[in-house]
């Protein structure tokens, strides 16, 4: 064990998959000389050679394109993008061919490659640097999406993704990237895909977060430690497609109340989903409407207001609130 | 059949000023003195701008930046070159186009410090920022498309770096462009770098200007760090765009003087030798010995110049902080015409939200 942030056990992870696994190729812009601009993909190209760290062009469609075409051949490319703010040119290449390829040759040819890209805000960054853009691809069949937000799950979802035969979109908040250390394993582990984690285990409400609303939601456990004192169950989703119903079923199910947080415009994100899912199999274990704490229908706002935008602790603790008092 | 040469194709490069500031005059453009003088106050500006704010981004007083350090005759030559109903559809480091144009420093600094007041300009026909990388160059093709229809006395410009050129989007610009005649002008600053990727893993082609061969439009190579000749090119393909003969893609070749930004560092992927030799080819300093040999500027009247755009800049610092913070509302209010039921009731959702807390803490008031 030693502690790392997550940028540290994400390069971690992908130190040891290019071990382990020879047909593992990581490629996308700054990848390489630069190590990534948030240094993910430090030291790999030195120790693994150009031929597998690959500088490409600034074009993402061609980096996803022709990751597809490596992973049809037979290889494990682990592509990044290098904001998820700039997929888009990548988008056609996600939907109509990554995630169809499987199901269009009845299995006989697949892609399963791996997009690596940062997500959310929280950091004061350039317009485009700040986007929640999950429900584009949890929307998309044929795809996996995964959002760890802690360096000991990035690692092991991380290792699991590239060992995953099927394409997984990996978002990656970049607020997270460097906030904290925590103690993770030196060797290899993987972390399955498809399972929620129980955080904090609670009796009055369930509290539902991703990516970089956990930690926020973690800040609003303390202030209601002061306060409320309501028994809050947080769970964090760490897949969020294929999403792990059990495991929100179960806790509904306990707690009667449901509080869902996303950062992501509010709109059919995956808070819509899991509010639907509740509704139609859990509606009659509800004590009180479900809430939504989520980004607004607009742009993610340029950084003077971002913290207005992202669901904040105080904003999670009122929609608590609304579930227990209504 | 035999088998035959189809074409040959060749590619001009323009240089007018050498790395000392002399000149070709055969090549020189029609330029005043006093309009020699304009370029060269407004690159003094520009690099007196770009020094502030890299400054302020260290001392934590605006955000990430995107310096044009050294590259400053791109936008500025080029600029200098348009009329007041041409377009300038811009990336994100041309700054002194926006400073030619008449875009106040405020404006540019808004932007960097994360305020969406930044890009309602108070000039026409330039276009905000444009992150995503080469997709600004399909919507001068489509301005252009507008002015071909409409059959103004107008040009549309793009500008984009090296890296641009390898997105789909430079491709479909240009082959609009070329299949459509469009009245437009390419204008790539050819920086040498995106972030730490070198110009020659973006294209295996010797130059970016030859890529106009194969769109069947006009295509040149100029030294970017000659601010005239970035002018006279500019010029020349306006003047083409204007009179019916189609877009131009000019390669203008420079080096990025500074980090990519203020989140960057170059000294990770760049020798200090290289940098050094781009240092001795600096535009500002070449403008700055040609017209001082030619007599048109006087180490007194320089030393007027560059006080003048500190004041400004200095001036301009004062409006951005003293700048009133946006309301929250500004997040909502200017996605649609008329901003739709559902999303007013977002808005008076978070502001009673707000009403049950004390203030965040940064800079946003209600
Ligand atoms: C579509 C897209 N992909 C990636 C980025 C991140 N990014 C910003 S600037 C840049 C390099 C741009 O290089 P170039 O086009 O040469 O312009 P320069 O920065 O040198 O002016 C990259 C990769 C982006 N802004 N947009
Ligand atoms: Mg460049």
């Amino acid at each position: 064990m030693t502690k790392m942030n997550m940028v540290q056990a994400l390069n971690s992870a992908l130190m040891l998959e290019m071990e382990s696994n020879k047909d593992v190729v990581v490629l996308g812009e700054d990848v390489g000389v630069d190590g990534g601009v948030f240094r993910v993909t430090e030291g790999l190209q030195s120790k693994y050679g150009k031929q597998r760290v690959i500088d490409t062009p600034l074009a993402e469609s061609g980096i996803i394109g022709t990751s597809i075409g490596m992973a049809i051949y037979g290889l494990k490319p682990v592509a990044e993008v290098q904001f998820s703010g700039f997929i888009y040119p990548a988008f056609n290449q996600i939907v109509s061919h990554a995630a169809r390829i499987r199901n269009r040759t009845r299995g006989k040819y697949a892609s399963g490659i791996v997009v690596r890209t940062p997500c959310s805000g929280g950091v004061k960054a350039l317009e485009h640097h700040s986007e929640s853009t999950e429900a584009f691809f949890i929307h998309t069949p044929g795809l996996k999406v995964v959002m760890p937000a802690s360096p000991y799950d990035a690692k092991g979802l991380l290792a699991a993704a590239i060992r995953d035969p099927d394409p997984v979109i990996f978002f990656e908040p970049l607020k997270l990237y460097r906030a904290y250390k925590e103690e993770v394993p030196e060797e290899a582990y993987t972390i399955p895909l498809g399972k929620a984690k129980v955080v904090q285990e609670g009796s009055d409400v369930t509290l539902i977060a991703w990516g970089s609303m956990v930690k926020t939601c973690q800040e609003a456990l303390q202030l209601n430690a002061q306060n409320e004192k309501y028994s809050i169950e947080l769970i964090d989703l760490r897949t969020l497609s294929p999403l792990d119903w059990p495991a929100v079923h179960k806790s509904v199910q306990k707690t009667g109340r449901c509080v869902i947080v996303q950062e992501a415009p509010k709109t059919l994100g995956l808070g819509a989903e899991i509010a639907a899912r509740l509704a139609e199999e859990d509606l009659l274990s509800l004590k009180s409407p479900i809430v939504r704490v989520t980004g607004f229908d607009t742009m993610m706002p340029y950084f003077k207001l971002e913290n207005y935008y992202i669901p904040s602790p105080e904003r999670v603790l009122h929609g608590v609130k609304k579930a227990m008092q209504f | 059949m035999p088998q035959e040469v189809y074409s040959n194709f060749s590619i001009r490069k323009l240089s007018i000023l050498d790395k000392d500031g002399k000149a070709d005059e055969k090549l020189l453009p029609k330029l005043s003195p006093a309009q020699l003088k304009e370029i060269y106050t407004h690159m003094v500006l520009a690099r007196t701008l770009d020094e502030k704010i890299l400054k302020l981004q260290r001392q934590g007083r605006i955000g990430t930046y995107s310096p044009g350090l050294g590259q400053e005759a791109i936008p500025i030559g080029s600029a200098y070159a348009t009329q007041k109903q041409d377009w300038s559809v811009q990336s994100f480091r041309e700054h002194g186009m926006m400073i030619v144009r008449g875009v106040p420093l405020l404006n540019i600094m808004l932007y960097f410090g994360g305020d969406e007041r930044n890009a309602k300009y108070p000039v026409d026909n330039i276009l905000p920022n444009s992150v995503p990388v080469g997709s600004q160059t399909l919507h001068a093709a489509g301005i252009a498309m507008g002015i071909q229809y409409k059959q103004k006395d107008a040009v549309a410009i793009a500008y984009f770096g090296d890296g641009g050129t390898s997105e789909g989007d430079f491709h479909e610009a240009l082959n609009f462009a070329g299949t459509l005649n469009l009245p437009c002008v390419f204008i790539c600053q050819n920086n040498q770098w995106a972030i730490s990727v070198p110009r020659k893993s973006q294209t295996h082609a010797e130059t970016i200007a030859q890529k106009a061969i194969a769109y069947g439009i006009e295509g040149i190579q100029v030294d970017g760090n000659d601010v005239l000749a970035v002018y006279a090119a500019t010029q020349e393909a306006l003047a083409r765009a204007r009179t019916g003969k189609g877009p131009t893609l000019i390669e203008c070749v420079t080096y990025r003087m500074g980090d990519h930004t203020t989140a960057d560092d170059a000294t990770r992927y760049r020798s200090p030798e290289e940098v050094q030799y781009w240092r001795e080819r600096d535009p500002l300093l070449r403008m700055q010995k040609y017209l001082l040999a030619q007599g048109m500027l006087s180490p007194q009247l320089d030393e007027q110049i560059k006080n003048e755009s500190t004041a400004k800049v200095e001036a301009a610092v004062l409006q951005y902080e003293q700048f009133p913070a946006p309301s929250v509302d500004d997040i909502f209010d200017y996605h649609y015409k008329q901003t739709p039921a559902d999303l007013e009731a977002q808005k008076k959702e978070l502001h009673a939200f707000l009403d049950t807390i004390k203030p965040l803490g940064n800079e946003g008031e209600k």
